[in-house]
Protein backbone atom coordinates (compact mmCIF):
# COMPACT_ATOMS: atom_id res chain seq x y z
CA UNK A 1 0.00 0.00 0.00
CA UNK A 2 2.68 2.51 0.95
CA UNK A 3 6.19 3.17 -0.33
CA UNK A 4 9.02 2.93 2.18
CA UNK A 5 9.73 6.65 2.27
CA UNK A 6 6.06 7.36 2.95
CA UNK A 7 5.58 4.79 5.69
CA UNK A 8 8.49 5.69 7.93
CA UNK A 9 8.00 9.41 8.33
CA UNK A 10 7.80 10.98 11.75
CA UNK A 11 6.17 14.13 12.95
CA UNK A 12 6.29 15.03 16.65
CA UNK A 13 3.55 17.66 16.21
CA UNK A 14 1.11 15.30 14.63
CA UNK A 15 1.91 12.66 17.20
CA UNK A 16 1.28 15.13 20.04
CA UNK A 17 -1.99 16.21 18.44
CA UNK A 18 -3.05 12.59 18.10
CA UNK A 19 -2.24 11.88 21.74
CA UNK A 20 -4.17 14.99 22.80
CA UNK A 21 -7.23 13.89 20.81
CA UNK A 22 -7.03 10.43 22.35
CA UNK A 23 -6.80 12.03 25.81
CA UNK A 24 -9.92 14.07 24.99
CA UNK A 25 -11.77 10.99 23.75
CA UNK A 26 -10.79 8.78 26.69
CA UNK A 27 -10.81 11.25 29.59
CA UNK A 28 -14.57 11.03 30.27
CA UNK A 29 -14.49 7.25 29.98
CA UNK A 30 -11.56 7.00 32.40
CA UNK A 31 -13.27 9.33 34.87
CA UNK A 32 -16.47 7.36 34.57
CA UNK A 33 -14.70 4.13 35.48
CA UNK A 34 -12.57 5.61 38.27
CA UNK A 35 -15.54 7.22 40.00
CA UNK A 36 -17.56 4.02 39.86
CA UNK A 37 -15.19 2.89 42.64
CA UNK A 38 -15.26 6.20 44.52
CA UNK A 39 -16.86 6.03 47.98
CA UNK A 40 -17.37 9.80 48.14
CA UNK A 41 -19.70 9.77 45.14
CA UNK A 42 -19.51 11.35 41.68
CA UNK A 43 -17.04 14.20 41.24
CA UNK A 44 -14.74 15.57 43.89
CA UNK A 45 -10.98 15.53 43.42
CA UNK A 46 -9.03 13.52 44.39
CA UNK A 47 -11.10 10.35 44.35
CA UNK A 48 -11.13 8.75 47.80
CA UNK A 49 -12.48 5.74 49.71
CA UNK A 50 -12.09 2.98 47.16
CA UNK A 51 -15.28 0.92 47.34
CA UNK A 52 -17.43 -1.65 45.57
CA UNK A 53 -20.58 -0.30 47.22
CA UNK A 54 -21.99 1.17 44.01
CA UNK A 55 -21.70 -2.21 42.31
CA UNK A 56 -23.37 -3.89 45.30
CA UNK A 57 -26.17 -1.37 45.17
CA UNK A 58 -26.43 -1.82 41.43
CA UNK A 59 -26.79 -5.58 41.69
CA UNK A 60 -29.61 -5.13 44.18
CA UNK A 61 -31.39 -2.61 41.94
CA UNK A 62 -34.19 -4.54 40.27
CA UNK A 63 -35.42 -1.63 38.10
CA UNK A 64 -32.05 -1.39 36.34
CA UNK A 65 -31.87 -5.11 35.67
CA UNK A 66 -35.40 -5.15 34.38
CA UNK A 67 -34.46 -2.41 31.93
CA UNK A 68 -31.32 -4.35 30.95
CA UNK A 69 -33.56 -7.34 30.21
CA UNK A 70 -35.87 -5.13 28.13
CA UNK A 71 -32.93 -3.69 26.21
CA UNK A 72 -31.50 -7.13 25.47
CA UNK A 73 -34.90 -8.28 24.24
CA UNK A 74 -35.40 -5.18 22.09
CA UNK A 75 -31.89 -5.48 20.63
CA UNK A 76 -32.40 -9.17 19.87
CA UNK A 77 -35.69 -8.52 18.06
CA UNK A 78 -34.20 -5.51 16.25
CA UNK A 79 -31.42 -7.77 14.95
CA UNK A 80 -34.01 -10.29 13.75
CA UNK A 81 -36.12 -7.65 11.95
CA UNK A 82 -33.16 -5.79 10.46
CA UNK A 83 -31.53 -8.99 9.19
CA UNK A 84 -34.84 -10.53 8.10
CA UNK A 85 -35.46 -7.53 5.83
CA UNK A 86 -31.91 -6.35 5.25
CA UNK A 87 -30.65 -9.61 3.74
CA UNK A 88 -33.44 -9.81 1.10
CA UNK A 89 -33.02 -6.08 0.49
CA UNK A 90 -29.31 -6.59 -0.21
CA UNK A 91 -30.14 -9.49 -2.57
CA UNK A 92 -32.72 -7.30 -4.29
CA UNK A 93 -30.27 -4.44 -4.73
CA UNK A 94 -27.67 -6.86 -6.08
CA UNK A 95 -29.90 -8.93 -8.39
CA UNK A 96 -33.20 -7.28 -9.22
CA UNK A 97 -34.32 -4.20 -11.05
CA UNK A 98 -37.42 -2.56 -9.65
CA UNK A 99 -39.04 0.84 -9.87
CA UNK A 100 -37.89 3.13 -7.07
CA UNK A 101 -34.61 1.26 -6.53
CA UNK A 102 -32.58 4.45 -6.20
CA UNK A 103 -35.16 6.00 -3.88
CA UNK A 104 -35.21 2.82 -1.78
CA UNK A 105 -31.45 2.96 -1.24
CA UNK A 106 -31.72 6.53 -0.05
CA UNK A 107 -34.77 6.16 2.16
CA UNK A 108 -33.30 3.11 3.90
CA UNK A 109 -30.24 5.13 4.87
CA UNK A 110 -32.18 8.15 6.15
CA UNK A 111 -32.56 7.02 9.79
CA UNK A 112 -28.78 6.86 10.11
CA UNK A 113 -28.19 10.30 8.62
CA UNK A 114 -31.14 12.26 9.98
CA UNK A 115 -31.20 13.35 13.61
CA UNK A 116 -32.94 10.58 15.58
CA UNK A 117 -35.71 12.93 16.70
CA UNK A 118 -37.16 13.11 13.18
CA UNK A 119 -37.40 9.35 12.75
CA UNK A 120 -38.70 8.93 16.30
CA UNK A 121 -41.41 11.55 15.92
CA UNK A 122 -42.60 10.40 12.51
CA UNK A 123 -42.99 6.85 13.85
CA UNK A 124 -44.80 8.25 16.88
CA UNK A 125 -47.29 9.94 14.54
CA UNK A 126 -47.73 6.70 12.58
CA UNK A 127 -48.51 4.72 15.74
CA UNK A 128 -50.77 7.48 17.00
CA UNK A 129 -52.77 7.65 13.76
CA UNK A 130 -53.14 3.87 13.62
CA UNK A 131 -54.10 3.72 17.32
CA UNK A 132 -51.23 1.45 18.29
CA UNK A 133 -50.35 1.74 21.99
CA UNK A 134 -46.72 2.56 22.74
CA UNK A 135 -44.81 -0.35 24.27
CA UNK A 136 -41.58 -2.24 23.86
CA UNK A 137 -43.06 -3.52 20.59
CA UNK A 138 -43.15 -0.02 19.10
CA UNK A 139 -39.51 0.47 20.14
CA UNK A 140 -38.61 -2.85 18.49
CA UNK A 141 -40.34 -1.75 15.27
CA UNK A 142 -38.49 1.57 15.43
CA UNK A 143 -35.06 0.05 16.02
CA UNK A 144 -35.58 -2.75 13.52
CA UNK A 145 -36.63 -0.30 10.82
CA UNK A 146 -33.95 2.27 11.54
CA UNK A 147 -31.22 -0.38 11.40
CA UNK A 148 -32.25 -2.26 8.22
CA UNK A 149 -29.68 -0.14 6.40
CA UNK A 150 -26.87 -1.57 8.53
CA UNK A 151 -27.78 -5.12 7.51
CA UNK A 152 -28.38 -4.10 3.88
CA UNK A 153 -25.05 -2.34 3.38
CA UNK A 154 -22.92 -4.94 5.17
CA UNK A 155 -24.58 -7.85 3.35
CA UNK A 156 -24.55 -6.01 0.02
CA UNK A 157 -20.79 -5.54 0.39
CA UNK A 158 -20.48 -9.25 1.14
CA UNK A 159 -22.48 -10.09 -2.00
CA UNK A 160 -20.16 -7.99 -4.14
CA UNK A 161 -17.26 -10.22 -3.09
CA UNK A 162 -19.22 -13.41 -3.62
CA UNK A 163 -18.34 -15.46 -6.69
CA UNK A 164 -21.61 -15.85 -8.52
CA UNK A 165 -20.27 -18.92 -10.36
CA UNK A 166 -20.73 -20.93 -7.16
CA UNK A 167 -24.42 -20.16 -7.07
CA UNK A 168 -24.72 -20.82 -10.80
CA UNK A 169 -23.06 -24.22 -10.37
CA UNK A 170 -25.42 -25.09 -7.55
CA UNK A 171 -28.46 -24.16 -9.66
CA UNK A 172 -27.12 -26.03 -12.69
CA UNK A 173 -26.63 -29.13 -10.58
CA UNK A 174 -30.31 -29.16 -9.76
CA UNK A 175 -30.54 -27.41 -6.39
CA UNK A 176 -33.47 -25.03 -6.12
CA UNK A 177 -33.16 -21.35 -5.14
CA UNK A 178 -33.90 -22.00 -1.49
CA UNK A 179 -31.29 -24.78 -1.24
CA UNK A 180 -28.77 -22.63 -3.06
CA UNK A 181 -29.47 -19.75 -0.71
CA UNK A 182 -29.06 -21.89 2.41
CA UNK A 183 -26.05 -23.92 1.26
CA UNK A 184 -24.07 -21.45 -0.86
CA UNK A 185 -25.17 -17.84 -0.44
CA UNK A 186 -25.73 -17.74 3.30
CA UNK A 187 -22.48 -19.53 4.35
CA UNK A 188 -20.52 -17.17 2.11
CA UNK A 189 -22.15 -14.17 3.76
CA UNK A 190 -21.57 -15.49 7.28
CA UNK A 191 -19.03 -12.85 8.28
CA UNK A 192 -21.02 -9.93 6.87
CA UNK A 193 -24.11 -11.15 8.68
CA UNK A 194 -22.37 -11.65 12.03
CA UNK A 195 -20.75 -8.25 11.68
CA UNK A 196 -24.07 -6.61 10.87
CA UNK A 197 -25.78 -8.40 13.76
CA UNK A 198 -23.12 -7.26 16.25
CA UNK A 199 -23.38 -3.69 15.02
CA UNK A 200 -27.19 -3.65 15.05
CA UNK A 201 -27.27 -5.17 18.52
CA UNK A 202 -24.89 -2.57 19.93
CA UNK A 203 -26.57 0.35 18.21
CA UNK A 204 -29.95 -0.79 19.50
CA UNK A 205 -28.67 -1.29 23.07
CA UNK A 206 -27.44 2.30 23.06
CA UNK A 207 -30.27 3.93 21.08
CA UNK A 208 -32.16 6.69 22.87
CA UNK A 209 -33.36 9.42 20.46
CA UNK A 210 -35.92 7.18 18.70
CA UNK A 211 -36.85 5.19 21.83
CA UNK A 212 -37.40 8.46 23.69
CA UNK A 213 -40.61 9.04 21.72
CA UNK A 214 -41.79 5.45 21.38
CA UNK A 215 -41.52 4.40 25.01
CA UNK A 216 -44.51 2.83 26.72
CA UNK A 217 -44.54 1.73 30.32
CA UNK A 218 -41.36 -0.37 30.24
CA UNK A 219 -37.98 1.33 30.05
CA UNK A 220 -34.97 0.29 28.03
CA UNK A 221 -31.63 0.72 29.78
CA UNK A 222 -30.72 4.09 28.21
CA UNK A 223 -34.16 5.46 29.10
CA UNK A 224 -33.88 4.13 32.65
CA UNK A 225 -30.51 5.87 32.95
CA UNK A 226 -32.01 9.01 31.43
CA UNK A 227 -34.82 9.00 33.99
CA UNK A 228 -32.32 8.74 36.82
CA UNK A 229 -30.08 11.47 35.43
CA UNK A 230 -32.98 13.87 35.48
CA UNK A 231 -33.43 13.19 39.19
CA UNK A 232 -29.76 13.65 40.05
CA UNK A 233 -26.50 11.86 39.47
CA UNK A 234 -25.43 8.69 41.22
CA UNK A 235 -22.30 6.50 40.92
CA UNK A 236 -24.59 3.55 40.23
CA UNK A 237 -24.79 4.95 36.68
CA UNK A 238 -20.97 4.87 36.55
CA UNK A 239 -21.04 1.26 37.69
CA UNK A 240 -23.55 0.05 35.08
CA UNK A 241 -21.74 2.03 32.37
CA UNK A 242 -18.43 0.44 33.35
CA UNK A 243 -19.97 -3.01 33.11
CA UNK A 244 -21.45 -2.26 29.68
CA UNK A 245 -18.11 -0.87 28.52
CA UNK A 246 -16.35 -4.08 29.55
CA UNK A 247 -18.93 -6.15 27.65
CA UNK A 248 -18.58 -3.95 24.56
CA UNK A 249 -14.80 -4.36 24.65
CA UNK A 250 -15.25 -8.11 24.91
CA UNK A 251 -17.57 -8.03 21.88
CA UNK A 252 -15.01 -6.03 19.87
CA UNK A 253 -12.17 -8.42 20.76
CA UNK A 254 -14.37 -11.37 19.85
CA UNK A 255 -15.23 -9.79 16.52
CA UNK A 256 -11.54 -9.16 15.68
CA UNK A 257 -10.59 -12.73 16.50
CA UNK A 258 -13.34 -13.96 14.21
CA UNK A 259 -12.46 -11.57 11.44
CA UNK A 260 -8.71 -11.97 11.65
CA UNK A 261 -8.96 -15.74 11.31
CA UNK A 262 -10.95 -15.21 8.13
CA UNK A 263 -9.37 -12.29 6.29
CA UNK A 264 -7.24 -9.18 6.44
CA UNK A 265 -7.38 -6.15 8.72
CA UNK A 266 -10.67 -5.83 10.57
CA UNK A 267 -12.71 -2.71 10.16
CA UNK A 268 -16.03 -2.55 11.91
CA UNK A 269 -18.72 -0.86 9.88
CA UNK A 270 -16.28 0.11 7.13
CA UNK A 271 -18.81 -0.75 4.43
CA UNK A 272 -21.53 1.15 6.21
CA UNK A 273 -19.40 4.26 6.50
CA UNK A 274 -18.43 4.08 2.83
CA UNK A 275 -22.06 3.77 1.78
CA UNK A 276 -23.33 6.56 3.99
CA UNK A 277 -20.48 8.80 2.90
CA UNK A 278 -20.95 8.18 -0.80
CA UNK A 279 -24.71 8.39 -0.68
CA UNK A 280 -25.25 5.86 -3.44
CA UNK B 1 -30.03 -16.50 -13.74
CA UNK B 2 -32.48 -15.51 -11.02
CA UNK B 3 -36.14 -16.20 -11.70
CA UNK B 4 -38.93 -13.69 -11.46
CA UNK B 5 -40.24 -15.31 -8.29
CA UNK B 6 -36.83 -15.14 -6.67
CA UNK B 7 -36.55 -11.46 -7.44
CA UNK B 8 -40.07 -10.77 -6.20
CA UNK B 9 -39.47 -12.66 -2.95
CA UNK B 10 -36.37 -10.65 -2.11
CA UNK B 11 -37.76 -7.32 -3.30
CA UNK B 12 -41.33 -7.06 -2.12
CA UNK B 13 -41.05 -7.56 1.69
CA UNK B 14 -38.29 -4.98 2.30
CA UNK B 15 -39.95 -2.57 -0.08
CA UNK B 16 -43.31 -2.86 1.69
CA UNK B 17 -41.77 -2.61 5.15
CA UNK B 18 -39.72 0.45 4.31
CA UNK B 19 -42.76 2.08 2.73
CA UNK B 20 -44.96 1.47 5.78
CA UNK B 21 -42.44 2.22 8.52
CA UNK B 22 -40.26 4.89 6.92
CA UNK B 23 -41.80 6.54 3.89
CA UNK B 24 -45.36 6.79 5.26
CA UNK B 25 -44.22 8.18 8.66
CA UNK B 26 -42.08 10.86 6.98
CA UNK B 27 -45.07 11.77 4.77
CA UNK B 28 -47.32 11.75 7.82
CA UNK B 29 -45.03 14.30 9.45
CA UNK B 30 -45.55 16.43 6.37
CA UNK B 31 -49.35 16.11 6.74
CA UNK B 32 -49.30 16.82 10.45
CA UNK B 33 -47.47 20.07 9.86
CA UNK B 34 -50.58 21.34 7.99
CA UNK B 35 -53.04 20.21 10.66
CA UNK B 36 -53.89 21.98 13.92
CA UNK B 37 -55.05 21.35 17.48
CA UNK B 38 -58.49 22.23 18.82
CA UNK B 39 -59.02 23.99 22.15
CA UNK B 40 -59.75 20.60 23.69
CA UNK B 41 -56.28 19.59 22.50
CA UNK B 42 -57.33 17.14 19.83
CA UNK B 43 -55.56 17.03 16.50
CA UNK B 44 -57.84 18.49 13.81
CA UNK B 45 -57.31 16.88 10.41
CA UNK B 46 -58.07 19.92 8.29
CA UNK B 47 -55.49 21.78 6.27
CA UNK B 48 -54.09 25.10 7.45
CA UNK B 49 -50.92 27.15 7.11
CA UNK B 50 -51.14 28.48 10.67
CA UNK B 51 -48.19 26.42 11.94
CA UNK B 52 -45.94 27.84 9.27
CA UNK B 53 -47.24 31.34 10.00
CA UNK B 54 -46.26 30.85 13.64
CA UNK B 55 -42.91 29.45 12.62
CA UNK B 56 -42.12 32.63 10.72
CA UNK B 57 -43.95 35.03 13.03
CA UNK B 58 -42.75 33.94 16.47
CA UNK B 59 -39.15 35.01 16.85
CA UNK B 60 -38.11 32.46 19.42
CA UNK B 61 -38.25 29.66 16.82
CA UNK B 62 -35.98 31.41 14.36
CA UNK B 63 -33.61 32.51 17.11
CA UNK B 64 -33.38 29.01 18.55
CA UNK B 65 -32.81 27.54 15.11
CA UNK B 66 -30.00 30.03 14.52
CA UNK B 67 -28.48 29.22 17.90
CA UNK B 68 -28.67 25.50 17.11
CA UNK B 69 -26.95 26.08 13.79
CA UNK B 70 -24.27 28.14 15.49
CA UNK B 71 -23.69 25.38 18.06
CA UNK B 72 -23.65 22.76 15.28
CA UNK B 73 -21.22 24.87 13.23
CA UNK B 74 -18.81 25.09 16.16
CA UNK B 75 -19.09 21.34 16.77
CA UNK B 76 -18.38 20.75 13.08
CA UNK B 77 -15.35 23.05 13.11
CA UNK B 78 -13.82 21.56 16.25
CA UNK B 79 -14.50 17.98 15.12
CA UNK B 80 -12.67 18.69 11.87
CA UNK B 81 -9.79 20.41 13.67
CA UNK B 82 -9.43 17.38 15.93
CA UNK B 83 -10.33 14.72 13.37
CA UNK B 84 -8.38 15.79 10.27
CA UNK B 85 -4.84 15.89 11.70
CA UNK B 86 -5.58 12.67 13.56
CA UNK B 87 -6.70 10.96 10.35
CA UNK B 88 -3.68 12.36 8.50
CA UNK B 89 -1.36 11.12 11.21
CA UNK B 90 -2.91 7.65 11.17
CA UNK B 91 -2.90 7.33 7.42
CA UNK B 92 0.62 8.60 6.74
CA UNK B 93 2.67 8.48 9.92
CA UNK B 94 1.39 5.72 12.19
CA UNK B 95 3.15 2.91 10.32
CA UNK B 96 2.56 -0.48 11.85
CA UNK B 97 0.46 0.92 14.67
CA UNK B 98 -2.18 2.16 12.22
CA UNK B 99 -4.71 -0.58 12.99
CA UNK B 100 -4.33 -0.19 16.73
CA UNK B 101 -4.84 3.59 16.57
CA UNK B 102 -7.84 3.12 14.28
CA UNK B 103 -9.49 0.83 16.81
CA UNK B 104 -8.71 3.34 19.56
CA UNK B 105 -10.75 5.95 17.70
CA UNK B 106 -13.64 3.51 17.26
CA UNK B 107 -13.84 2.18 20.82
CA UNK B 108 -15.37 5.33 22.38
CA UNK B 109 -18.25 4.92 19.90
CA UNK B 110 -19.14 1.74 21.77
CA UNK B 111 -19.66 3.66 24.98
CA UNK B 112 -23.22 4.90 25.21
CA UNK B 113 -23.82 8.44 23.98
CA UNK B 114 -25.84 9.15 27.09
CA UNK B 115 -23.16 7.85 29.40
CA UNK B 116 -20.48 9.99 27.81
CA UNK B 117 -22.66 13.10 28.06
CA UNK B 118 -23.26 12.19 31.69
CA UNK B 119 -19.51 11.76 32.25
CA UNK B 120 -18.96 15.34 31.02
CA UNK B 121 -21.60 16.48 33.44
CA UNK B 122 -19.72 14.92 36.35
CA UNK B 123 -16.53 16.58 35.09
CA UNK B 124 -17.90 20.08 34.51
CA UNK B 125 -20.31 20.50 37.43
CA UNK B 126 -19.70 23.08 40.17
CA UNK B 127 -18.57 20.30 42.52
CA UNK B 128 -17.46 18.17 39.59
CA UNK B 129 -14.04 16.71 38.91
CA UNK B 130 -12.59 19.71 37.09
CA UNK B 131 -13.69 22.37 39.58
CA UNK B 132 -12.59 20.39 42.62
CA UNK B 133 -9.28 19.67 40.89
CA UNK B 134 -8.72 23.38 40.19
CA UNK B 135 -9.46 24.20 43.81
CA UNK B 136 -7.33 21.30 45.02
CA UNK B 137 -4.27 22.72 43.26
CA UNK B 138 -5.31 26.25 44.34
CA UNK B 139 -5.76 27.61 40.86
CA UNK B 140 -9.25 28.85 41.71
CA UNK B 141 -11.00 29.60 44.99
CA UNK B 142 -14.58 29.20 43.85
CA UNK B 143 -16.10 26.80 41.34
CA UNK B 144 -16.23 28.12 37.77
CA UNK B 145 -19.97 28.24 37.07
CA UNK B 146 -19.80 28.77 33.32
CA UNK B 147 -18.47 25.25 32.70
CA UNK B 148 -21.80 23.47 33.05
CA UNK B 149 -25.29 24.54 31.90
CA UNK B 150 -23.96 26.64 29.04
CA UNK B 151 -23.59 26.38 25.26
CA UNK B 152 -19.90 25.75 26.00
CA UNK B 153 -20.75 22.47 27.75
CA UNK B 154 -22.99 21.43 24.84
CA UNK B 155 -20.35 22.22 22.21
CA UNK B 156 -17.65 20.41 24.20
CA UNK B 157 -19.76 17.29 24.70
CA UNK B 158 -21.03 17.13 21.13
CA UNK B 159 -17.49 17.66 19.82
CA UNK B 160 -16.39 14.74 21.97
CA UNK B 161 -19.18 12.59 20.54
CA UNK B 162 -18.91 13.55 16.87
CA UNK B 163 -15.12 13.77 16.44
CA UNK B 164 -14.92 10.04 15.57
CA UNK B 165 -17.75 10.56 13.06
CA UNK B 166 -15.78 13.35 11.40
CA UNK B 167 -12.60 11.29 11.56
CA UNK B 168 -13.94 8.17 9.84
CA UNK B 169 -14.76 9.49 6.34
CA UNK B 170 -11.63 11.69 6.33
CA UNK B 171 -9.51 8.68 7.19
CA UNK B 172 -11.24 6.62 4.50
CA UNK B 173 -10.57 9.28 1.87
CA UNK B 174 -6.90 9.60 2.91
CA UNK B 175 -6.49 5.84 2.74
CA UNK B 176 -7.82 5.86 -0.82
CA UNK B 177 -5.16 8.26 -2.06
CA UNK B 178 -2.79 6.28 -4.29
CA UNK B 179 0.60 6.45 -2.59
CA UNK B 180 2.53 6.72 -5.87
CA UNK B 181 0.95 10.18 -6.32
CA UNK B 182 2.70 11.35 -3.19
CA UNK B 183 5.99 9.78 -4.18
CA UNK B 184 5.70 11.42 -7.59
CA UNK B 185 5.10 14.79 -5.95
CA UNK B 186 8.16 14.33 -3.75
CA UNK B 187 10.31 13.04 -6.61
CA UNK B 188 9.39 16.09 -8.64
CA UNK B 189 10.80 18.29 -5.88
CA UNK B 190 7.69 19.44 -3.99
CA UNK B 191 8.19 20.18 -0.31
CA UNK B 192 6.17 18.37 2.33
CA UNK B 193 3.84 21.36 2.65
CA UNK B 194 3.38 21.64 -1.12
CA UNK B 195 2.65 17.91 -1.35
CA UNK B 196 0.06 18.24 1.38
CA UNK B 197 -1.75 21.30 0.02
CA UNK B 198 -1.52 20.44 -3.67
CA UNK B 199 -2.00 16.66 -3.60
CA UNK B 200 -3.22 15.23 -0.31
CA UNK B 201 -5.68 17.86 0.84
CA UNK B 202 -7.62 18.28 -2.44
CA UNK B 203 -7.99 14.51 -2.67
CA UNK B 204 -9.33 14.33 0.88
CA UNK B 205 -12.02 16.99 0.35
CA UNK B 206 -14.85 14.45 -0.20
CA UNK B 207 -14.01 12.93 3.18
CA UNK B 208 -13.87 16.34 4.84
CA UNK B 209 -17.26 17.26 3.37
CA UNK B 210 -18.80 14.01 4.57
CA UNK B 211 -17.29 14.35 8.05
CA UNK B 212 -18.40 17.98 8.30
CA UNK B 213 -21.93 17.03 7.22
CA UNK B 214 -22.15 14.24 9.79
CA UNK B 215 -20.97 16.45 12.63
CA UNK B 216 -23.21 19.38 11.65
CA UNK B 217 -26.39 17.45 10.91
CA UNK B 218 -26.24 15.10 13.87
CA UNK B 219 -25.48 17.82 16.39
CA UNK B 220 -28.08 20.18 14.87
CA UNK B 221 -30.88 17.80 15.82
CA UNK B 222 -29.55 16.82 19.23
CA UNK B 223 -31.81 17.37 22.22
CA UNK B 224 -30.30 15.21 24.96
CA UNK B 225 -27.01 17.03 25.46
CA UNK B 226 -28.76 20.43 25.73
CA UNK B 227 -31.26 19.00 28.24
CA UNK B 228 -28.50 17.45 30.29
CA UNK B 229 -25.76 20.08 30.05
CA UNK B 230 -27.12 23.13 28.27
CA UNK B 231 -29.16 25.02 30.83
CA UNK B 232 -31.50 27.78 29.64
CA UNK B 233 -28.87 29.40 27.39
CA UNK B 234 -28.10 26.10 25.67
CA UNK B 235 -31.63 25.25 24.48
CA UNK B 236 -31.69 23.95 20.91
CA UNK B 237 -34.42 23.65 18.30
CA UNK B 238 -35.13 19.98 19.04
CA UNK B 239 -35.81 20.86 22.68
CA UNK B 240 -38.67 23.06 21.52
CA UNK B 241 -39.99 20.21 19.40
CA UNK B 242 -39.76 17.84 22.38
CA UNK B 243 -41.76 20.21 24.55
CA UNK B 244 -44.37 20.68 21.81
CA UNK B 245 -44.80 16.93 21.67
CA UNK B 246 -44.89 16.72 25.46
CA UNK B 247 -46.17 19.25 27.96
CA UNK B 248 -47.05 21.99 25.48
CA UNK B 249 -49.06 19.47 23.42
CA UNK B 250 -49.07 20.95 19.95
CA UNK B 251 -48.02 18.13 17.67
CA UNK B 252 -48.79 19.93 14.39
CA UNK B 253 -46.55 22.87 15.29
CA UNK B 254 -43.88 20.44 16.45
CA UNK B 255 -44.22 18.58 13.14
CA UNK B 256 -43.84 21.84 11.21
CA UNK B 257 -40.60 22.64 13.03
CA UNK B 258 -39.32 19.08 12.52
CA UNK B 259 -40.18 19.29 8.86
CA UNK B 260 -38.28 22.55 8.59
CA UNK B 261 -35.32 20.79 10.16
CA UNK B 262 -35.77 17.81 7.80
CA UNK B 263 -35.78 20.05 4.74
CA UNK B 264 -32.70 21.91 5.98
CA UNK B 265 -30.85 18.66 6.68
CA UNK B 266 -31.79 16.97 3.40
CA UNK B 267 -30.77 20.01 1.36
CA UNK B 268 -27.45 20.12 3.21
CA UNK B 269 -26.97 16.45 2.37
CA UNK B 270 -27.67 17.14 -1.30
CA UNK B 271 -25.30 20.10 -1.42
CA UNK B 272 -22.55 18.17 0.29
CA UNK B 273 -23.10 15.18 -1.99
CA UNK B 274 -22.91 17.41 -5.05
CA UNK B 275 -19.69 18.97 -3.82
CA UNK B 276 -18.26 15.55 -2.98
CA UNK B 277 -18.95 14.33 -6.52
CA UNK B 278 -17.25 17.39 -7.90
CA UNK B 279 -14.15 16.81 -5.84
CA UNK B 280 -13.99 13.05 -6.16
CA UNK B 281 -10.85 11.79 -7.83
CA UNK B 282 -11.23 9.23 -10.65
Amino acid sequence: MSGANVANRRSPWLLMHALAVFAFLYLPIAILIIYSFNGAGVGGFPPRDLTLDWYRRLFADSAIWESVGNSLMVAGCAVAIALGLGIPAALALDRAQFPGKALFRRVVLLPLILPGIITGLSLLMLFNESRIKLSLLTIILGHGTALISVATTEVFAGLQKLERAQEEASLDLGANYWQTFLRITLPNLKLSIIGAALLIFTLSMDEIAVSFFLIGRNNTLPLEIWGRLRRGITPEINAISTIIFVFSLAAIVLWYRLRRSAEGPPEIAAELIETVVQGD
Amino acid sequence: MFSRTYRAVVTVPPLLWVTVFLLVPYLLMFCYSFWSVSTSQNVVHSWTLSNYRQLVGVHVYGQTLLRSMWIAARVMLFSLLLGYPLAYFLSFYAGRRKDLFYQLVIIPLWVSYLVRAYAWKTILGSDGVLNTLLQYVHLTKHPLEFLLYSPFAVVLTLTHIYTPFAFLPIYASLEHIPRPLIEASQDLGASAAQTFWRVVFPLSIPGVLAGATFAFVLSLGDFLAPLLLGGPSGIMISNIVVSLFGAAYNWPLGAAISLGMLVLVVSLLFVSEGLEKKWRFS
